[in-house]
């Protein structure tokens, strides 16, 4: 009977769900066949496992049904504690009957979940029929919404799932009110002398003192650190301390807190730059200053944020990686001071020449020129040969794989910008292929490749286990190289540049699904098991939005490539909103968590973690509102120029887009200073009274002036 | 694996494949691409003015907001008569030692495509206006305004060129304002950007992705144009979406004679092969001979005229419109 029921309630939440598949055919057919295949797989999905939750929930149930209730208590007798035992003996002595309960509701939640369902599963269909649905490049995007819609919809079931239980405690109940009552009117006498005896060894007590004797506890290998008594509530979470490390060189130190303090000022400075340009979209006339107009500043941001902070940020914790999986200190430290220098120098010049109006004639991201980027070429080669260096001398036997990743970003890096900057072997036309090829490669072989090989070190050692799967990261080492090198033309598709080479590069944007997803699985498999750390640590949090952005700004990206997104995106504000995700998303935050994982390691205090959670939270939120109104913008620009609408209407339609941008803009700004000021916390602590350091200066003191007195 | 545990093969092996891989797709499709290239017969590389122009172009970074292709796809055809080919780009070569090809393609469109703008916009007095303040045009431009490039002056010489300021914009009273040189070397570069001609019987690239023709309008004519779009494109930034023209730069159409003539053949001249009679008001350029409108468009863009903004005149026919332009024709044979 009882069966039946949940039966047919799962046929009613499961034709709920059908329900929006079968209003499909009304639509269009030809517009939905991907939405359908995405749709049947979801409920498929979700059915199947509503399904195995509750069939296993019903074989319980039967099974204990079935068994006999006597033999049952003998059996069991062992999970009865002496107080059950005492209100069973006296129970049974007096012989009163118990009143029988048999209230039995009828549980009619499952229903309301149902209605809840409902609409959520309806809603990725309801869009609107037009062709836009029947592209791959706008069906990937959808699938990228669907993912945090998915979760809810896994959230739900856990919630459906808790009614079923509810459910199942009612039916239990009943049961053991039947079971009391056999229990109480059980005629068999022997059972008493069995009870009394188990109520005899429940209620045996150890002493205390078997296994650790009566000796007083004392910390002689000096294990226990940081002891707190402190056990009240508190407002913010406290997340886990860093552990100073005894043995870095004080004098590497300080080269690593410099490369990263420059690229903390660089950071600072390209977004106030970028900061001010997201006003001049709202107030062009905010100033008339040759110096700082649109044109000129709009490099600026770029450069200082790609070559200042990103660059710089990497190189001075890849110092730190590459020496510490090499197990062996840094080759040479002069080495490092003199790429500190070069690479600080070349975005000090390349600011003011671009202030200035000198610039290399357009071409994202290269427009410092060339002998400006020499400098940085200089850098990366010296960077290069330092960190070559270091790993020849390991003491590992294998390479780990950061130093793969890190180490090829250089190399391929300098290949790069000879390639692009080299003055005499282009000129013409070739070099918009050239720069295609720059631009993107710049992105995906440094800035991708060097963050990636610092989180698969730092991702393991914050999270305190190694990384999930070895062969999955050089999977999508390799893969990278292979589709990533193919893609720079997909920024000139429709272009006069040949078709072949379109067609590669969006080929190979395809294929860059593979290292994507497999760098993604590796990250969350090594998180698997840990998520809960998330919340007590300050670093994990970057680490979680960043890979969760790795997965969604590449995919994105590819779905970016298509011919059809092409149309629709190419030259709008999409464009931008997606290399903020993947810049500032990705590579931004992943840094972010690294400084914080390896600053207080080195200089032995900690960040005021009141501000990393301003940080974080003003960084992540302003990036969303940076991002999203960008996107609907940028798209709804895009079919407004599909429509031959004239220009000018589609400038208007994007003001209130560009208010939304600098809002998020500004969040972001905010976010910086905090950033800048607990990295400014954690070189120069906060000086407290500790009324424990100065007796012991104190005491050092006397003890100078005692051996002074003695010696003399 | 050796490979592993070897610094000099991994990383030689990375370096190898990536380099090999660059080579492929990127050094040898450069080459190829700039040695089997060159320029349209007729099309002639940039020199004096609009040379030092582009290098303005280039210095305040304008690429960052206007593209220079016409892609060939169909919502790219209002930025030139035909999609965009490598030949467009065989004069673009470098300009300095320290500086590598101008990539001039652009990314991002936050701004008009400029492909064609010498052809799309050829008035000089209007781009200067734009230049020294964009709002004193268009008045929803987002675009930078340059007033470095201009200067005042008292004592005005033959040889300077004064902008006109409409109303809103007056500066200061005793003085005019001048272009410098650098702004007047900018708008010749912006005058020199046009989209050469196909040499005869050469097929243009098509447009892919056409736009399928939409059934909603069949509620109008369907052989009308809308004369309200072409209006836009090729009259709006001078004289106004509220046909008030800029007092001091551009006539109004509004109530105008020519306008409202019952005989259309000067309004048509004018359109046609532009204007310069009246001081008061900047030079028309010869719209309709640059952008070589069709006499279907020529009609929906009077009619446009004729029947907004309070103005009613007489509605003209294509065959009329076409008659009169004939004519025009045979009194300019270049036309």
């Amino acid at each position: 009977m009882k069966l039946k029921s949940k039966y047919y309630a799962v046929s009613i939440i499961l034709l709920q769900m059908a329900l929006p598949v079968a209003a499909e055919p009304l639509k269009p057919a030809s517009m939905f066949p991907w939405l359908l295949v995405i749709t049947t797989i979801f409920i498929v999905l979700v059915s199947l496992i509503l399904w195995t939750a509750l069939k296993i929930r019903s074989t319980l149930t039967r099974h204990f049904l079935k068994k006999d209730v006597s033999s049952f208590v003998k059996l069991n007798l062992q999970e009865l504690n002496d107080e059950e035992i005492d209100i069973l003996l006296d129970a049974r002595k007096n012989k009163n009957k118990l009143a029988r309960s048999s209230s039995l509701k009828k549980v009619s939640l499952l229903f309301g979940g149902i209605i809840v369902t409902h609409p959520i599963l309806a809603a990725p269909i309801s869009g609107s029929g037009t062709t836009l649905l029947s592209q791959p490049g706008i069906i990937i995007t959808l699938v990228l919404i669907l993912i945090p819609l998915f979760l809810l919809v896994l959230f739900l079931i856990f919630k459906i799932n808790k009614v079923i239980i509810r459910y199942h405690a009612k039916e239990k109940e009943r049961e053991a009110a039947q079971l009391a009552d056999y229990l109480l009117h059980l005629e068999e006498q022997e059972i008493e002398p069995l009870l009394l005896k188990r109520k005899a060894s429940l209620q045996y007590r150890l002493s205390n003192t078997e296994l650790a004797g009566i000796i007083v506890p004392e910390d002689r290998k000096g294990i226990i650190q940081r002891p707190t008594n402190d056990t009240g509530i508190h407002f913010v979470a406290t997340k886990k301390k860093a552990l100073k490390r005894p043995n870095i060189d004080p004098q590497f130190s300080s080269l690593i807190l410099w490369f990263l303090g420059t690229a903390i000022f660089w950071l600072v400075f390209g977004t106030t730059v970028g900061e001010y340009l997201g006003i001049k979209f709202v107030s062009p006339d905010v100033d008339h200053v040759s110096w700082l107009s649109f044109g000129r500043l709009r490099p600026v941001h770029t450069n200082a944020v790609f070559w200042g902070w990103s660059s710089l940020a990497m190189i001075g914790l890849g110092h730190y990686v590459v020496s510490v999986v090499s197990n062996t200190p840094i080759a040479s430290l002069r080495k490092g001071w003199i790429a500190l220098l070069l690479i600080n120098a070349s975005v000090i010049i390349g600011t003011i020449f671009l202030m200035a109006g000198i610039n290399n004639g357009g071409g994202e991201y290269r427009e410092y020129v060339w002998p400006v980027m020499a400098l940085f070429g200089a850098g990366l080669i010296i960077t290069l040969i330092n960190f070559i260096q270091t790993i020849a001398k390991r003491t590992t036997h294998e390479i780990y794989i950061s130093n793969w990743y890190i180490v090829s970003a250089i190399i391929f890096t300098v290949v790069i910008a000879f390639i692009a900057y080299w003055p005499t072997w282009q000129n013409g036309l070739g070099e918009t292929i050239v720069q295609g090829y720059y631009m993107h490669q710049g992105v995906g072989m440094w800035f991708m490749l060097f963050s990636l090989g610092i989180v698969y070190y730092f991702l393991p050692q914050q999270l305190n286990k190694p990384i999930y799967s070895y062969s999955l990261g050089i999977l999508a080492f390799w893969t990278q190289i292979l589709f990533y090198t193919l893609i720079g033309t997909h920024h000139f598709v429709f272009s006069s540049i040949p078709w072949w080479l379109q067609t590669v590069a969006i080929v190979g944007s395809m294929g860059m699904l593979i290292p994507v997803t497999a760098g993604t699985t590796n990250f969350v498999m090594t998180f698997k098991g840990d998520w809960s750390k998330i919340g007590n640590s300050y670093t994990l949090p970057f680490y979680a939005v960043g890979i969760v952005f790795y997965f969604t700004g590449s995919f994105q990206g590819t779905a970016e490539a298509f011919r059809y997104t092409n149309l629709l995106w190419h030259f709008t504000d999409f464009t931008v909103a997606h290399s903020h995700i993947t810049m500032y998303g990705i590579v931004a935050f992943l840094l972010w968590g690294s400084i914080y994982a390896l600053v207080p390691r080195l200089t032995g205090s900690e960040p005021p973690q009141l501000m990393v959670g301003a940080h974080f939270w003003l960084a992540f939120i302003g990036l969303l509102f940076y991002s999203i109104p960008l996107m609907i913008g940028g798209t709804l620009k895009g079919l407004m120029w599909m429509d031959g609408k004239p220009f000018m209407d589609s400038v208007k339609m994007m003001a209130p887009y560009w208010l939304w941008r600098a809002i998020g803009g500004s969040l972001m700004w905010l976010s910086h200073l905090f950033f800048a000021y607990n990295f400014y916390r954690l070189i120069v602590p906060k000086k407290e009274v500790d009324m424990k350091t100065i007796a012991f200066e104190k005491i050092k003191e006397a003890q100078v002036k005692n051996e002074a007195f003695l010696y003399n | 694996m050796e490979i592993f545990s070897n610094h000099k093969k991994l990383f030689g092996v990375a370096f190898l494949f990536f380099a090999g891989l660059s080579v492929m797709v990127a050094i040898l499709p450069a080459i190829n691409n700039q040695t089997n290239n060159a320029p349209l017969p007729g099309s002639e590389a940039l020199s004096g003015d609009a040379l030092a122009g582009k290098q303005i172009f280039i210095a305040n970074g304008c690429v960052s907001c206007h593209s220079q292709q016409v892609r060939n796809v169909d919502m790219d055809k209002g930025w030139g008569p035909r999609p965009s080919i490598a030949a467009d780009y065989a004069n673009n070569v470098r300009m300095h030692w320290w500086m590598n090809t101008a990539t001039l393609m652009g990314t991002e469109r936050t701004g008009p495509d400029l492909t064609n703008i010498g052809n799309r916009l050829p008035s000089a007095d209007w781009h200067l206006l734009h230049l020294y303040n964009p709002r004193a045009v268009i008045e929803e431009s987002i675009m930078p305004a340059y007033p470095w490039l201009f200067e005042w002056k008292e004592n005005i010489s033959i040889s300077d060129k004064v902008v006109n300021l409409p109303e809103g914009f007056e500066g200061r009273p005793d003085e005019k304002l001048v272009a410098t040189k650098e702004a007047l070397a900018l708008v010749s570069y912006l005058q020199s950007l046009k989209q050469m001609p196909l040499p005869d019987g050469t097929p243009a690239p098509t447009f892919l992705y056409e736009k399928k023709s939409d059934i909603n309008t069949s509620s109008k004519d369907a052989s009308e144009l809308d004369g309200a779009l072409l209006y836009a494109n090729n009259c709006l930034a001078c004289h106004q979406a509220n046909g008030e023209g800029l007092k001091g730069a551009f006539p109004p159409l509004k109530g105008s004679a020519v306008v409202l003539d019952d005989n259309p053949e000067i309004l048509i001249d004018i359109i046609m092969r532009g204007y310069n009679a009246r001081d008061e008001y900047a030079e028309m350029p010869p719209v309709g001979m640059n952008s070589n409108l069709k006499p279907d468009e020529v009609t929906a863009i009077i009619n446009h005229e004729r029947s907004s903004w309070g103005n009613n005149g007489k509605k003209i026919s294509v065959e009329e419109v076409e008659k009169i332009m004939t004519f025009i024709k045979t009194q300019t044979p270049d036309l």
